[in-house]
């Protein structure tokens, strides 16, 4: 299964993510504050992940890592 | 089976940025770091850190850095080639940095042909400061020294750097792109491997101006700012290769 791992605390919930994502699959966590007082981006459905790499390639803070099914396309 | 394809690159030291929430310098830094450690150039690469939003940017960068004093970097770097000729020599620099003070630092560095890379950020505003007029403000867009709105009879017209520095001879290469879509990113980062490659061939001096967000002194949410490079500032400021496209540098 294709996957993401976005780090919760360099987090700075500015959406980029959430705007590129294909399956519209990453959120802004509304009830949930990191250590630096942001609403950090989360995964509401991993399953749907495709491994794009869209999110890590626009993220500004270098906060998320992709793992591929069956790898590089 | 699965397969890791991103991960954090170890051209950056790790270290958490402190620009603003959505700001590209961010990209950007990722983007140049990448490429170092793609080519293998992080030992023998040394950066010159500007003034303004990024003015620690030696902090971020894990190859050796300088900070020079305001618009000088192109003069420092300079200094640093000639004496190191086997170093990869970049500058980083906004456009308060290489546009305003810094002009004639970049205009004759690269009349001289320095052997240098120049990453030129544009986000059309004085960021560090709080969002003042900078010469690249577009026509109309507002500030806070130009609350009215930019208007070329009271503050002249913004400057295409890119298009000006390509009319000088030592000028190899000269690129303008964007970091506001993923599509642009990937482009982005192509003319910034293309940079290097023509430092490392000795072929003479090499800049990329990359149009770049401000989403806090634009006024404006991290996404809309993505949505205003394509629909303003991209008008002003042509996204292509203005010297250099025949040069083949491979993989």
């Amino acid at each position: 299964m294709s996957r993401i791992e976005i780090d919760q605390d360099r987090c700075k919930g500015c959406g980029l993510c959430v705007h590129v994502c294909p399956r519209k699959i990453i959120v802004l966590q509304q009830d949930k504050l990191n250590s630096r007082g942001f609403h950090p981006a989360g995964v509401v459905a991993m399953e749907r992940c495709i491994g794009c790499a869209f999110c890590a390639t626009i993220c500004p803070d270098s906060c998320i890592e992709v793992w591929r099914e069956g790898g590089k396309a | 089976m699965e397969e890791k394809v991103f991960s954090r690159t170890r051209g950056l030291t790790g270290k958490p940025f402190h620009y603003c929430p959505g700001c590209t310098h961010g990209i950007i830094h990722r983007l140049i770091a990448e490429t170092l450690s793609e080519l293998d150039i992080l030992d023998t690469a040394i950066g010159v850190s500007p003034v303004g939003c990024t003015y620690n940017n030696y902090e971020y960068f894990a190859c050796d850095m300088i900070q020079a004093a305001h618009g000088r970097a192109p003069a420092v770097a300079t200094g640093v080639k000639r004496v190191l000729p086997g170093s990869m020599v970049f500058t980083y620099q906004g456009d308060g940095d290489l546009a305003a003070i810094g002009t004639a630092e970049i205009v004759h560095a690269a009349a001289r042909g320095e052997k240098i890379c120049t990453f030129f950020v544009n986000n059309a505003v004085y960021g560090m400061t709080s969002g003042q007029m900078a010469p690249t403000t577009l026509l109309g867009q507002k500030t806070t020294t130009s609350p009215f709105g930019r208007s070329a009879a009271v503050q002249g017209y913004p400057i295409n750097v890119s298009e000006m520095l390509a009319t000088l001879q030592g000028a190899v290469f000269i690129e303008r792109v964007a970091v506001n879509s993923v599509r642009n990113i990937n482009r982005a980062k192509q003319a910034i491997r293309k940079a290097f490659k023509v430092q490392q061939a000795g072929l003479g001096f090499a800049m990329v101006e990359i149009l770049s967000t401000c989403p806090t002194n634009w006024g404006k949410d991290p996404v809309s700012a993505l949505k205003w490079v394509d629909e303003a500032m991209i008008r002003q400021y042509p996204l292509g290769v203005f010297r250099g496209q025949e040069i083949e540098v491979g993989d």
